[in-house]
Protein backbone atom coordinates (compact mmCIF):
# COMPACT_ATOMS: atom_id res chain seq x y z
CA UNK A 1 0.00 0.00 0.00
CA UNK A 2 1.35 3.33 -0.62
CA UNK A 3 1.75 5.92 1.35
CA UNK A 4 1.49 9.49 -1.12
CA UNK A 5 2.92 13.00 0.21
CA UNK A 6 0.48 15.27 -1.81
CA UNK A 7 2.47 18.07 -2.68
CA UNK A 8 -0.95 20.47 -2.35
CA UNK A 9 -2.23 19.45 1.00
CA UNK A 10 1.16 19.03 2.27
CA UNK A 11 0.47 15.24 3.80
CA UNK A 12 0.95 12.42 3.13
CA UNK A 13 -2.82 9.81 2.43
CA UNK A 14 -3.04 6.50 1.58
CA UNK A 15 -3.13 5.07 -1.90
CA UNK A 16 -7.17 4.50 -2.20
CA UNK A 17 -7.47 8.48 -2.21
CA UNK A 18 -5.30 8.89 -5.30
CA UNK A 19 -5.46 7.87 -9.07
CA UNK A 20 -2.90 7.24 -11.50
CA UNK A 21 -3.48 8.86 -14.64
CA UNK A 22 -0.17 7.28 -16.55
CA UNK A 23 3.08 9.11 -17.95
CA UNK A 24 4.03 12.27 -16.78
CA UNK A 25 5.39 15.27 -18.69
CA UNK A 26 3.81 14.78 -22.20
CA UNK A 27 3.30 17.83 -24.17
CA UNK A 28 0.40 18.26 -26.89
CA UNK A 29 1.83 19.18 -30.25
CA UNK A 30 2.52 22.46 -30.90
CA UNK A 31 1.20 22.64 -34.31
CA UNK A 32 -1.65 19.78 -34.58
CA UNK A 33 -2.48 20.66 -37.60
CA UNK A 34 0.59 19.65 -39.24
CA UNK A 35 1.65 16.72 -37.61
CA UNK A 36 2.31 13.68 -39.23
CA UNK A 37 0.61 10.16 -38.93
CA UNK A 38 3.84 9.26 -37.05
CA UNK A 39 3.95 11.99 -34.45
CA UNK A 40 0.01 11.69 -33.59
CA UNK A 41 0.87 7.90 -33.01
CA UNK A 42 3.79 8.73 -30.86
CA UNK A 43 1.63 11.18 -28.83
CA UNK A 44 -1.65 9.42 -28.32
CA UNK A 45 -0.22 5.55 -28.23
CA UNK A 46 3.12 5.19 -27.40
CA UNK A 47 4.59 5.47 -23.74
CA UNK A 48 7.73 5.51 -21.61
CA UNK A 49 7.37 1.88 -19.85
CA UNK A 50 10.53 1.21 -18.02
CA UNK A 51 11.67 -1.28 -15.63
CA UNK A 52 12.61 1.30 -13.16
CA UNK A 53 12.45 5.23 -12.73
CA UNK A 54 9.24 6.24 -13.90
CA UNK A 55 7.60 9.52 -13.75
CA UNK A 56 3.68 9.75 -13.53
CA UNK A 57 1.02 11.49 -13.53
CA UNK A 58 -1.82 10.76 -10.45
CA UNK A 59 -4.78 13.14 -9.26
CA UNK A 60 -5.87 13.17 -5.59
CA UNK A 61 -9.30 12.02 -6.73
CA UNK A 62 -10.63 12.00 -3.41
CA UNK A 63 -8.62 14.85 -1.75
CA UNK A 64 -7.91 18.23 -3.34
CA UNK A 65 -8.36 16.71 -6.55
CA UNK A 66 -5.32 18.46 -8.12
CA UNK A 67 -3.12 16.90 -10.37
CA UNK A 68 0.36 16.46 -9.12
CA UNK A 69 4.07 14.07 -10.43
CA UNK A 70 5.19 11.44 -8.58
CA UNK A 71 8.75 9.62 -9.15
CA UNK A 72 8.66 6.13 -8.71
CA UNK A 73 10.26 3.03 -9.49
CA UNK A 74 8.79 0.18 -11.38
CA UNK A 75 10.66 -2.41 -9.92
CA UNK A 76 10.72 -1.64 -6.15
CA UNK A 77 7.70 0.46 -5.90
CA UNK A 78 9.13 3.05 -4.18
CA UNK A 79 8.24 6.47 -4.17
CA UNK A 80 11.06 8.97 -4.54
CA UNK A 81 9.71 11.85 -5.07
CA UNK A 82 5.90 13.98 -5.56
CA UNK A 83 6.09 17.23 -6.93
CA UNK A 84 3.68 19.63 -8.18
CA UNK A 85 2.61 20.11 -11.62
CA UNK A 86 5.03 22.62 -13.56
CA UNK A 87 7.96 21.86 -11.59
CA UNK A 88 10.43 19.45 -13.24
CA UNK A 89 11.76 15.63 -11.17
CA UNK A 90 14.50 16.11 -8.82
CA UNK A 91 15.02 12.29 -9.24
CA UNK A 92 16.01 10.89 -12.62
CA UNK A 93 17.34 7.45 -13.51
CA UNK A 94 20.60 9.40 -14.20
CA UNK A 95 20.78 11.00 -11.56
CA UNK A 96 19.09 8.27 -8.41
CA UNK A 97 18.26 9.68 -4.71
CA UNK A 98 15.21 10.44 -2.78
CA UNK A 99 13.72 13.50 -2.10
CA UNK A 100 15.35 14.53 1.28
CA UNK A 101 12.27 16.13 2.75
CA UNK A 102 9.70 13.53 1.85
CA UNK A 103 11.88 10.55 2.34
CA UNK A 104 10.55 7.02 0.47
CA UNK A 105 7.15 6.36 0.14
CA UNK A 106 6.12 2.86 0.76
CA UNK A 107 4.90 0.03 2.37
CA UNK A 108 7.20 -2.40 3.83
CA UNK A 109 8.01 -5.59 2.34
CA UNK A 110 9.73 -6.05 -0.69
CA UNK A 111 8.27 -6.96 -3.96
CA UNK A 112 8.96 -9.72 -5.62
CA UNK A 113 10.22 -9.11 -9.42
CA UNK A 114 10.47 -11.76 -12.81
CA UNK A 115 12.29 -14.44 -12.77
CA UNK A 116 15.20 -16.40 -11.63
CA UNK A 117 14.26 -18.56 -8.08
CA UNK A 118 15.93 -20.83 -6.11
CA UNK A 119 16.93 -23.31 -8.61
CA UNK A 120 16.74 -27.43 -8.49
CA UNK A 121 20.55 -28.21 -9.13
CA UNK A 122 19.34 -31.75 -10.67
CA UNK A 123 16.96 -30.54 -13.01
CA UNK A 124 19.70 -27.92 -14.51
CA UNK A 125 22.11 -30.63 -15.53
CA UNK A 126 22.65 -30.23 -18.67
CA UNK A 127 21.69 -32.93 -21.50
CA UNK A 128 23.74 -32.50 -25.15
CA UNK A 129 21.16 -31.24 -27.20
CA UNK B 1 9.30 -39.16 -27.04
CA UNK B 2 7.42 -41.79 -24.73
CA UNK B 3 3.76 -41.39 -25.42
CA UNK B 4 1.08 -41.26 -22.47
CA UNK B 5 -1.79 -43.80 -22.63
CA UNK B 6 -3.94 -45.69 -20.72
CA UNK B 7 -1.55 -48.87 -21.26
CA UNK B 8 1.37 -46.49 -20.50
CA UNK B 9 -0.24 -45.81 -17.09
CA UNK B 10 -0.31 -49.50 -16.08
CA UNK B 11 2.87 -50.35 -17.12
CA UNK B 12 4.61 -47.36 -14.93
CA UNK B 13 2.45 -49.02 -11.92
CA UNK B 14 4.03 -52.10 -12.03
CA UNK B 15 7.73 -50.27 -11.34
CA UNK B 16 6.01 -47.77 -8.81
CA UNK B 17 5.89 -44.75 -11.54
CA UNK B 18 9.33 -43.97 -10.77
CA UNK B 19 10.85 -44.35 -14.44
CA UNK B 20 8.85 -41.67 -16.05
CA UNK B 21 11.14 -40.01 -18.63
CA UNK B 22 11.67 -36.33 -18.65
CA UNK B 23 9.30 -34.32 -20.19
CA UNK B 24 12.35 -32.12 -22.25
CA UNK B 25 16.35 -32.00 -22.08
CA UNK B 26 17.93 -29.48 -20.97
CA UNK B 27 20.50 -28.69 -23.86
CA UNK B 28 23.52 -26.29 -24.02
CA UNK B 29 23.16 -23.54 -26.48
CA UNK B 30 24.31 -24.01 -29.84
CA UNK B 31 26.34 -21.54 -31.58
CA UNK B 32 23.31 -20.37 -34.03
CA UNK B 33 19.88 -21.55 -34.40
CA UNK B 34 17.62 -20.78 -38.04
CA UNK B 35 14.83 -19.07 -35.53
CA UNK B 36 15.15 -18.28 -31.63
CA UNK B 37 11.93 -17.56 -29.69
CA UNK B 38 12.39 -14.96 -27.08
CA UNK B 39 10.06 -16.13 -24.00
CA UNK B 40 9.28 -19.52 -23.02
CA UNK B 41 5.63 -18.54 -22.37
CA UNK B 42 2.22 -20.57 -23.30
CA UNK B 43 2.84 -18.03 -26.77
CA UNK B 44 6.79 -18.19 -27.07
CA UNK B 45 6.59 -22.89 -27.22
CA UNK B 46 3.29 -22.92 -28.87
CA UNK B 47 5.33 -21.21 -31.44
CA UNK B 48 8.03 -23.19 -31.50
CA UNK B 49 5.86 -26.47 -31.32
CA UNK B 50 3.64 -25.47 -35.00
CA UNK B 51 7.20 -24.11 -36.51
CA UNK B 52 8.56 -27.48 -36.20
CA UNK B 53 5.68 -29.46 -36.25
CA UNK B 54 4.05 -27.79 -39.46
CA UNK B 55 6.68 -25.54 -41.19
CA UNK B 56 9.39 -28.65 -40.19
CA UNK B 57 11.58 -25.55 -38.95
CA UNK B 58 13.23 -27.77 -35.88
CA UNK B 59 16.70 -25.76 -35.29
CA UNK B 60 14.69 -23.25 -32.86
CA UNK B 61 15.91 -22.02 -29.43
CA UNK B 62 13.14 -20.75 -27.07
CA UNK B 63 15.27 -18.15 -24.59
CA UNK B 64 13.65 -17.84 -21.38
CA UNK B 65 14.93 -16.37 -18.06
CA UNK B 66 13.17 -17.68 -15.53
CA UNK B 67 11.59 -21.71 -16.34
CA UNK B 68 9.31 -22.51 -18.40
CA UNK B 69 5.68 -21.18 -18.10
CA UNK B 70 6.65 -18.81 -15.15
CA UNK B 71 5.17 -16.03 -16.16
CA UNK B 72 1.39 -15.06 -16.77
CA UNK B 73 0.98 -18.18 -18.52
CA UNK B 74 1.50 -19.62 -14.78
CA UNK B 75 -0.63 -16.95 -13.10
CA UNK B 76 -3.79 -16.83 -15.72
CA UNK B 77 -7.43 -17.54 -14.67
CA UNK B 78 -7.41 -19.72 -17.63
CA UNK B 79 -10.51 -18.37 -19.28
CA UNK B 80 -11.13 -19.43 -22.87
CA UNK B 81 -13.97 -17.44 -24.61
CA UNK B 82 -13.71 -16.32 -28.57
CA UNK B 83 -16.67 -13.69 -28.36
CA UNK B 84 -14.88 -10.90 -29.41
CA UNK B 85 -16.87 -8.04 -31.16
CA UNK B 86 -14.62 -7.41 -33.90
CA UNK B 87 -14.35 -9.26 -37.47
CA UNK B 88 -10.14 -9.51 -36.83
CA UNK B 89 -10.64 -10.61 -33.68
CA UNK B 90 -13.02 -12.67 -33.58
CA UNK B 91 -11.35 -14.50 -36.38
CA UNK B 92 -7.79 -14.74 -34.25
CA UNK B 93 -9.81 -16.06 -30.80
CA UNK B 94 -11.59 -18.18 -32.81
CA UNK B 95 -8.96 -19.63 -34.36
CA UNK B 96 -7.54 -20.24 -31.30
CA UNK B 97 -10.83 -22.04 -30.24
CA UNK B 98 -10.54 -24.76 -32.89
CA UNK B 99 -7.17 -25.23 -32.03
CA UNK B 100 -8.26 -25.78 -28.29
CA UNK B 101 -10.55 -28.20 -28.98
CA UNK B 102 -7.96 -31.15 -30.58
CA UNK B 103 -4.68 -30.16 -28.36
CA UNK B 104 -5.00 -32.44 -26.03
CA UNK B 105 -4.66 -35.26 -28.59
CA UNK B 106 -2.37 -32.86 -31.03
CA UNK B 107 0.02 -33.02 -27.90
CA UNK B 108 -0.51 -36.45 -26.21
CA UNK B 109 -0.85 -34.64 -23.56
CA UNK B 110 -4.24 -33.47 -21.48
CA UNK B 111 -4.36 -29.77 -21.38
CA UNK B 112 -7.92 -30.29 -19.28
CA UNK B 113 -9.58 -28.02 -21.67
CA UNK B 114 -13.29 -28.22 -20.10
CA UNK B 115 -16.15 -26.22 -22.38
CA UNK B 116 -17.88 -25.51 -19.52
CA UNK B 117 -19.08 -22.00 -21.30
CA UNK B 118 -18.75 -18.37 -20.20
CA UNK B 119 -21.94 -15.70 -19.15
CA UNK B 120 -20.95 -11.96 -19.85
CA UNK B 121 -23.38 -10.31 -17.65
CA UNK B 122 -24.95 -7.10 -18.29
CA UNK B 123 -26.36 -4.95 -15.70
CA UNK B 124 -27.54 -1.99 -17.22
CA UNK B 125 -29.28 -0.88 -20.17
CA UNK B 126 -26.25 0.20 -22.12
CA UNK B 127 -24.67 -3.22 -21.02
CA UNK B 128 -27.67 -4.97 -22.53
CA UNK B 129 -27.52 -2.87 -25.56
CA UNK B 130 -23.52 -3.80 -25.82
CA UNK B 131 -24.00 -7.59 -25.12
CA UNK B 132 -26.76 -7.64 -27.92
CA UNK B 133 -24.40 -5.95 -30.41
CA UNK B 134 -21.65 -8.34 -29.14
CA UNK B 135 -23.89 -11.37 -29.65
CA UNK B 136 -25.09 -10.44 -33.10
CA UNK B 137 -21.55 -9.57 -34.10
CA UNK B 138 -20.14 -12.87 -33.20
CA UNK B 139 -23.26 -14.64 -35.16
CA UNK B 140 -22.24 -13.33 -37.86
CA UNK B 141 -18.59 -14.68 -37.74
CA UNK B 142 -19.78 -17.82 -36.70
CA UNK B 143 -19.22 -17.52 -33.25
CA UNK B 144 -21.74 -19.53 -30.70
CA UNK B 145 -23.40 -17.11 -28.77
CA UNK B 146 -26.87 -15.70 -27.69
CA UNK B 147 -28.00 -13.37 -25.34
CA UNK B 148 -29.76 -15.34 -22.41
CA UNK B 149 -32.50 -13.87 -19.67
CA UNK B 150 -32.10 -13.72 -15.73
CA UNK B 151 -34.34 -16.83 -15.47
CA UNK B 152 -32.23 -19.45 -17.73
CA UNK B 153 -28.93 -17.26 -16.48
CA UNK B 154 -30.38 -19.05 -12.85
CA UNK B 155 -30.53 -21.87 -14.44
CA UNK B 156 -26.90 -21.99 -15.54
CA UNK B 157 -25.66 -20.76 -12.91
CA UNK B 158 -28.21 -21.06 -9.42
CA UNK B 159 -25.10 -19.53 -7.65
CA UNK B 160 -25.36 -16.30 -8.89
CA UNK B 161 -27.68 -13.56 -7.01
CA UNK B 162 -29.94 -12.75 -10.10
CA UNK B 163 -32.58 -11.50 -7.83
CA UNK B 164 -34.34 -8.28 -7.86
CA UNK B 165 -32.61 -7.26 -4.65
CA UNK B 166 -29.10 -7.20 -5.88
CA UNK B 167 -27.07 -3.72 -5.89
CA UNK B 168 -26.48 -4.28 -9.28
CA UNK B 169 -29.04 -6.59 -10.96
CA UNK B 170 -28.41 -8.89 -13.76
CA UNK B 171 -30.38 -7.96 -16.74
CA UNK B 172 -29.11 -10.36 -19.21
CA UNK B 173 -25.99 -12.02 -20.38
CA UNK B 174 -24.48 -12.78 -23.45
CA UNK B 175 -23.48 -17.07 -23.13
CA UNK B 176 -21.14 -18.84 -25.07
CA UNK B 177 -21.28 -22.48 -24.42
CA UNK B 178 -18.32 -23.65 -26.73
CA UNK B 179 -16.07 -21.47 -24.14
CA UNK B 180 -14.49 -22.67 -20.99
CA UNK B 181 -11.28 -23.04 -19.07
CA UNK B 182 -7.72 -25.36 -19.34
CA UNK B 183 -5.06 -25.96 -17.28
CA UNK B 184 -2.45 -23.68 -17.85
CA UNK B 185 0.36 -25.62 -16.83
CA UNK B 186 -0.36 -28.30 -18.98
CA UNK B 187 -0.19 -26.15 -21.76
CA UNK B 188 3.05 -25.20 -21.54
CA UNK B 189 4.54 -27.93 -20.23
CA UNK B 190 2.30 -30.05 -23.66
CA UNK B 191 4.08 -27.37 -26.39
CA UNK B 192 7.00 -27.79 -24.55
CA UNK B 193 7.50 -31.36 -24.63
CA UNK B 194 5.76 -31.60 -27.59
CA UNK B 195 8.48 -29.27 -29.30
CA UNK B 196 11.51 -31.07 -27.68
CA UNK B 197 10.58 -33.95 -29.00
CA UNK B 198 10.89 -32.33 -32.70
CA UNK B 199 14.29 -31.19 -31.42
CA UNK B 200 13.41 -27.75 -30.12
CA UNK B 201 15.81 -26.83 -27.45
CA UNK B 202 14.50 -25.34 -23.87
CA UNK B 203 16.89 -23.07 -22.65
CA UNK B 204 15.77 -22.49 -19.49
CA UNK B 205 17.76 -19.43 -16.88
CA UNK B 206 18.91 -17.89 -20.09
CA UNK B 207 18.18 -14.22 -20.57
CA UNK B 208 18.80 -12.22 -23.62
CA UNK B 209 20.43 -8.74 -22.69
CA UNK B 210 20.42 -7.08 -25.90
CA UNK B 211 20.48 -7.95 -29.59
CA UNK B 212 23.13 -8.44 -32.10
CA UNK B 213 22.28 -5.63 -35.21
CA UNK B 214 23.68 -5.05 -38.24
CA UNK B 215 22.57 -2.61 -41.32
CA UNK B 216 19.07 -2.85 -39.74
CA UNK B 217 19.34 -6.93 -40.20
CA UNK B 218 19.00 -9.15 -36.53
CA UNK B 219 22.07 -10.88 -36.09
CA UNK B 220 21.31 -13.01 -32.99
CA UNK B 221 20.92 -12.05 -28.94
CA UNK B 222 23.23 -11.85 -26.53
CA UNK B 223 22.60 -13.60 -23.27
CA UNK B 224 23.95 -13.87 -20.29
CA UNK B 225 25.45 -17.68 -21.59
CA UNK B 226 27.25 -16.10 -24.08
CA UNK B 227 25.87 -15.05 -27.84
CA UNK B 228 23.29 -17.29 -30.11
CA UNK B 229 22.86 -16.50 -33.78
CA UNK B 230 19.76 -16.20 -35.96
CA UNK B 231 18.56 -14.28 -38.42
CA UNK B 232 14.73 -14.55 -37.31
CA UNK B 233 14.30 -13.73 -34.14
CA UNK B 234 10.25 -13.61 -32.36
CA UNK B 235 9.84 -11.62 -29.30
CA UNK B 236 6.78 -13.54 -27.09
CA UNK B 237 8.09 -11.62 -23.81
CA UNK B 238 4.59 -10.27 -22.11
CA UNK B 239 4.79 -8.00 -19.87
CA UNK B 240 8.96 -7.53 -20.17
CA UNK B 241 8.65 -6.98 -24.67
CA UNK B 242 9.01 -3.31 -23.83
CA UNK B 243 11.96 -3.87 -22.32
CA UNK B 244 13.32 -6.01 -24.99
CA UNK B 245 12.18 -3.33 -27.54
CA UNK B 246 13.85 -0.96 -25.76
CA UNK B 247 17.17 -3.19 -26.11
CA UNK B 248 16.55 -3.41 -29.99
CA UNK B 249 15.96 0.34 -30.10
CA UNK B 250 11.97 0.13 -30.76
CA UNK B 251 9.14 1.79 -28.94
CA UNK B 252 5.60 -0.13 -28.13
CA UNK B 253 3.00 0.87 -27.57
CA UNK B 254 2.80 -0.94 -24.07
CA UNK B 255 2.07 -0.46 -20.49
CA UNK B 256 3.25 -2.96 -18.08
CA UNK B 257 0.92 -3.05 -15.35
CA UNK B 258 0.43 -6.12 -12.22
CA UNK B 259 -2.89 -8.45 -13.18
CA UNK B 260 -3.78 -10.59 -9.78
CA UNK B 261 -5.87 -13.32 -9.10
CA UNK B 262 -6.72 -15.40 -6.28
CA UNK B 263 -8.04 -18.79 -5.26
CA UNK B 264 -10.15 -20.12 -2.22
CA UNK B 265 -9.70 -23.08 -0.36
CA UNK B 266 -11.55 -26.10 -2.27
CA UNK B 267 -14.91 -26.50 -2.13
CA UNK B 268 -17.68 -29.14 -3.05
CA UNK B 269 -18.69 -28.38 -6.74
CA UNK B 270 -20.49 -25.41 -6.67
CA UNK B 271 -20.19 -23.57 -9.82
CA UNK B 272 -20.89 -24.74 -13.41
CA UNK B 273 -19.57 -22.28 -15.72
CA UNK B 274 -17.42 -18.70 -15.76
CA UNK B 275 -18.78 -16.06 -15.09
CA UNK B 276 -17.59 -12.63 -15.75
CA UNK B 277 -18.78 -9.40 -15.27
CA UNK B 278 -17.83 -5.99 -16.69
CA UNK B 279 -20.01 -3.78 -14.90
CA UNK B 280 -19.13 -4.57 -11.04
CA UNK B 281 -15.62 -6.18 -12.53
CA UNK B 282 -14.92 -9.48 -11.74
CA UNK B 283 -15.32 -12.78 -12.55
CA UNK B 284 -15.35 -16.48 -10.92
CA UNK B 285 -15.02 -19.42 -12.17
CA UNK B 286 -13.97 -22.81 -10.04
CA UNK B 287 -11.26 -25.37 -10.56
CA UNK B 288 -11.03 -29.04 -10.54
CA UNK B 289 -9.57 -28.53 -7.77
CA UNK B 290 -12.73 -27.18 -6.36
CA UNK B 291 -11.06 -23.28 -5.46
CA UNK B 292 -12.90 -20.64 -6.37
CA UNK B 293 -10.88 -18.85 -8.96
CA UNK B 294 -11.50 -15.25 -9.12
CA UNK B 295 -9.63 -12.61 -10.74
CA UNK B 296 -10.87 -8.79 -11.88
CA UNK B 297 -8.66 -5.29 -12.56
CA UNK B 298 -5.22 -4.64 -13.25
CA UNK B 299 -3.25 -2.16 -10.60
CA UNK B 300 -3.56 1.29 -12.32
CA UNK B 301 0.39 2.14 -12.28
CA UNK B 302 3.23 0.66 -14.16
CA UNK B 303 5.06 -2.16 -12.31
CA UNK B 304 6.85 -4.84 -12.85
CA UNK B 305 6.77 -6.23 -9.14
CA UNK B 306 4.37 -9.92 -9.99
CA UNK B 307 2.03 -8.95 -6.96
CA UNK B 308 -0.82 -7.08 -6.77
CA UNK B 309 -1.86 -4.08 -4.35
CA UNK B 310 -3.92 -4.63 -1.41
CA UNK B 311 -7.10 -2.36 -2.66
CA UNK B 312 -7.05 -4.09 -5.71
CA UNK B 313 -7.82 -7.54 -3.86
CA UNK B 314 -10.45 -5.51 -1.50
CA UNK B 315 -12.04 -4.57 -4.89
CA UNK B 316 -12.30 -8.30 -6.64
CA UNK B 317 -13.94 -9.33 -3.73
CA UNK B 318 -16.57 -6.64 -2.96
CA UNK B 319 -17.44 -7.88 -6.76
CA UNK B 320 -17.54 -11.49 -6.02
CA UNK B 321 -19.52 -11.18 -3.09
CA UNK B 322 -22.26 -8.35 -5.06
CA UNK B 323 -22.23 -11.48 -7.32
CA UNK B 324 -22.20 -14.55 -5.51
CA UNK B 325 -23.53 -13.49 -1.32
CA UNK B 326 -23.04 -17.26 -0.26
CA UNK B 327 -19.25 -16.75 -0.87
CA UNK B 328 -19.07 -14.03 1.32
CA UNK B 329 -17.53 -16.22 4.27
CA UNK B 330 -15.05 -18.23 1.88
CA UNK B 331 -12.04 -17.88 3.40
CA UNK B 332 -8.86 -17.15 -0.03
CA UNK B 333 -6.13 -19.04 0.52
CA UNK B 334 -3.77 -17.84 -1.98
CA UNK B 335 -2.77 -14.34 -4.37
CA UNK B 336 -0.15 -13.39 -6.64
CA UNK B 337 0.31 -11.50 -9.73
CA UNK B 338 1.57 -11.25 -13.26
CA UNK B 339 2.87 -8.49 -15.19
CA UNK B 340 0.09 -7.59 -18.12
CA UNK B 341 1.11 -6.07 -21.64
CA UNK B 342 -1.79 -3.74 -22.46
CA UNK B 343 -2.22 -2.06 -25.58
CA UNK B 344 -4.35 0.92 -26.25
CA UNK B 345 -7.08 -1.19 -28.06
CA UNK B 346 -7.09 -3.76 -26.26
CA UNK B 347 -5.52 -6.17 -28.88
CA UNK B 348 -2.17 -7.82 -29.57
CA UNK B 349 0.83 -6.88 -31.77
CA UNK B 350 1.92 -9.55 -33.96
CA UNK B 351 4.46 -7.67 -35.75
CA UNK B 352 7.16 -7.28 -38.13
CA UNK B 353 9.53 -4.41 -36.96
CA UNK B 354 11.90 -1.58 -38.60
CA UNK B 355 14.51 -4.15 -37.79
CA UNK B 356 14.48 -7.12 -40.40
CA UNK B 357 13.90 -10.27 -38.96
CA UNK B 358 13.00 -9.27 -35.41
CA UNK B 359 9.34 -9.74 -34.61
CA UNK B 360 6.98 -9.39 -31.69
CA UNK B 361 4.20 -11.25 -30.78
CA UNK B 362 3.24 -9.34 -27.79
CA UNK B 363 0.43 -6.75 -26.26
CA UNK B 364 -2.05 -9.50 -24.91
CA UNK B 365 -2.48 -7.67 -21.52
CA UNK B 366 -4.99 -9.27 -19.63
CA UNK B 367 -6.34 -11.80 -21.90
CA UNK B 368 -4.10 -13.75 -23.80
CA UNK B 369 -4.23 -17.01 -22.48
CA UNK B 370 -7.04 -18.03 -24.56
CA UNK B 371 -4.87 -17.08 -27.72
CA UNK B 372 -2.41 -19.38 -26.86
CA UNK B 373 -2.60 -22.12 -29.56
CA UNK B 374 -4.23 -20.02 -32.25
CA UNK B 375 -1.57 -17.20 -31.62
CA UNK B 376 1.56 -19.78 -31.32
CA UNK B 377 0.01 -21.01 -34.97
CA UNK B 378 -0.31 -17.71 -37.07
CA UNK B 379 2.85 -15.98 -35.56
CA UNK B 380 5.18 -19.72 -36.53
CA UNK B 381 3.62 -19.56 -39.87
CA UNK B 382 5.07 -15.64 -39.92
CA UNK B 383 8.03 -16.37 -39.12
CA UNK B 384 8.42 -19.40 -41.48
CA UNK B 385 7.34 -17.82 -44.27
CA UNK B 386 8.31 -14.31 -43.89
CA UNK B 387 5.23 -12.80 -44.11
CA UNK B 388 2.40 -12.30 -41.99
CA UNK B 389 -0.15 -14.67 -41.70
CA UNK B 390 -3.24 -13.34 -43.06
CA UNK B 391 -4.86 -13.13 -38.94
CA UNK B 392 -1.89 -11.92 -37.66
CA UNK B 393 -1.31 -9.06 -40.43
CA UNK B 394 -4.47 -6.81 -39.00
CA UNK B 395 -2.49 -6.85 -35.76
CA UNK B 396 0.76 -4.94 -36.48
CA UNK B 397 2.54 -2.38 -34.83
CA UNK B 398 1.56 0.03 -37.73
CA UNK B 399 -2.22 0.38 -36.98
CA UNK B 400 -0.89 3.12 -33.87
CA UNK B 401 -0.25 5.42 -36.89
CA UNK B 402 -2.38 4.52 -39.57
CA UNK B 403 -5.29 4.79 -37.11
CA UNK B 404 -6.77 1.13 -37.80
CA UNK B 405 -6.89 0.07 -34.45
CA UNK B 406 -9.35 -3.04 -33.48
CA UNK B 407 -10.90 -1.21 -30.33
CA UNK B 408 -11.69 -4.31 -27.96
CA UNK B 409 -12.44 -2.12 -24.94
CA UNK B 410 -16.12 -3.36 -25.07
CA UNK B 411 -15.45 -7.13 -25.21
CA UNK B 412 -12.60 -6.88 -22.84
CA UNK B 413 -13.79 -4.57 -20.15
CA UNK B 414 -13.28 -7.52 -18.18
CA UNK B 415 -10.42 -9.05 -20.46
CA UNK B 416 -9.65 -12.47 -19.11
C1 LIG C 1 -3.72 -12.71 -13.03
C2 LIG C 1 -3.89 -12.94 -14.51
C3 LIG C 1 -5.08 -13.47 -14.99
C4 LIG C 1 -5.26 -13.70 -16.35
N1 LIG C 1 -6.39 -14.31 -16.76
C5 LIG C 1 -6.54 -14.66 -18.05
C6 LIG C 1 -7.68 -15.42 -18.47
O1 LIG C 1 -8.53 -15.80 -17.67
N2 LIG C 1 -7.81 -15.72 -19.80
C7 LIG C 1 -6.87 -15.32 -20.72
O2 LIG C 1 -7.07 -15.59 -21.90
N3 LIG C 1 -5.77 -14.63 -20.33
C8 LIG C 1 -5.57 -14.28 -19.03
N4 LIG C 1 -4.46 -13.59 -18.63
C9 LIG C 1 -3.47 -13.17 -19.64
C10 LIG C 1 -2.56 -14.30 -20.04
O3 LIG C 1 -1.99 -14.89 -18.88
C11 LIG C 1 -1.42 -13.82 -20.93
O4 LIG C 1 -1.90 -13.00 -21.97
C12 LIG C 1 -0.68 -14.99 -21.57
O5 LIG C 1 -0.45 -16.02 -20.64
C13 LIG C 1 0.62 -14.51 -22.14
O6 LIG C 1 1.41 -15.61 -22.50
P1 LIG C 1 2.89 -15.38 -22.99
O7 LIG C 1 3.44 -16.69 -23.30
O8 LIG C 1 2.89 -14.34 -24.06
O9 LIG C 1 3.59 -14.67 -21.75
P2 LIG C 1 4.35 -15.28 -20.39
O10 LIG C 1 3.71 -16.56 -20.02
O11 LIG C 1 4.39 -14.19 -19.47
O12 LIG C 1 5.74 -15.63 -21.02
C14 LIG C 1 6.72 -14.64 -21.32
C15 LIG C 1 8.05 -15.19 -20.90
O13 LIG C 1 9.11 -14.35 -21.37
C16 LIG C 1 10.17 -14.43 -20.46
N5 LIG C 1 11.08 -13.32 -20.66
C17 LIG C 1 10.85 -12.00 -20.46
N6 LIG C 1 11.94 -11.27 -20.73
C18 LIG C 1 12.91 -12.15 -21.11
C19 LIG C 1 14.27 -12.00 -21.52
N7 LIG C 1 14.87 -10.81 -21.58
N8 LIG C 1 14.97 -13.13 -21.85
C20 LIG C 1 14.39 -14.34 -21.80
N9 LIG C 1 13.10 -14.54 -21.42
C21 LIG C 1 12.37 -13.45 -21.09
C22 LIG C 1 9.45 -14.41 -19.12
O14 LIG C 1 10.26 -14.94 -18.09
C23 LIG C 1 8.22 -15.26 -19.38
O15 LIG C 1 8.34 -16.61 -18.99
C24 LIG C 1 -4.24 -13.34 -17.27
C25 LIG C 1 -3.05 -12.80 -16.80
C26 LIG C 1 -2.86 -12.61 -15.43
C27 LIG C 1 -1.56 -12.04 -14.94
ZN1 LIG D 1 -4.07 16.75 -2.27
Amino acid sequence: MFYIFCPYCDERREEEEFHPSGQAHITRPADPENCSDEEWGDYLFFRDNPRGIHHELWVHRLGCRKFFNITRDTTTYEILETYPMGERPTVTAERAGVRQEQGVQTADGGWQTVGARPENSKLNEETPS
Amino acid sequence: MERYSGFGLFKHALSHHENWQRHWRNPTPKKRYDVIIVGGGGHGLATAWYLAKEFGITNVAVIEKGWLGGGNTARNTTIVRSNYLWDEAAQLYNHSLDLWKGLSQDLNYNVMFSQRGVLNLAHTLQDMRDVQRRVNANRLNGIDSEVVTPERIKEIEPALDTSKRARYPIMGASWQQSAGVARHDAVAWGFARGADSLGVDLLQNTEVTGFRIRDGKVLGVHTNRGDIEANTVGCVAAGNSGVLANMAGLKLPLESHPLQALVSEPLKPILNTVTMSNHVHGYCSQSDKGDLVIGAGIDGYLGYGQRGSFPTVEHTLQAIVEMFPMFSRVRMNRQWGGIVDTCPDACPILSKTKVKGLYFNCGWGTGGFKATPGSGHVFAASLAKGEMHPIAAPFSIDRFNTGALIDEHGAAGVAH
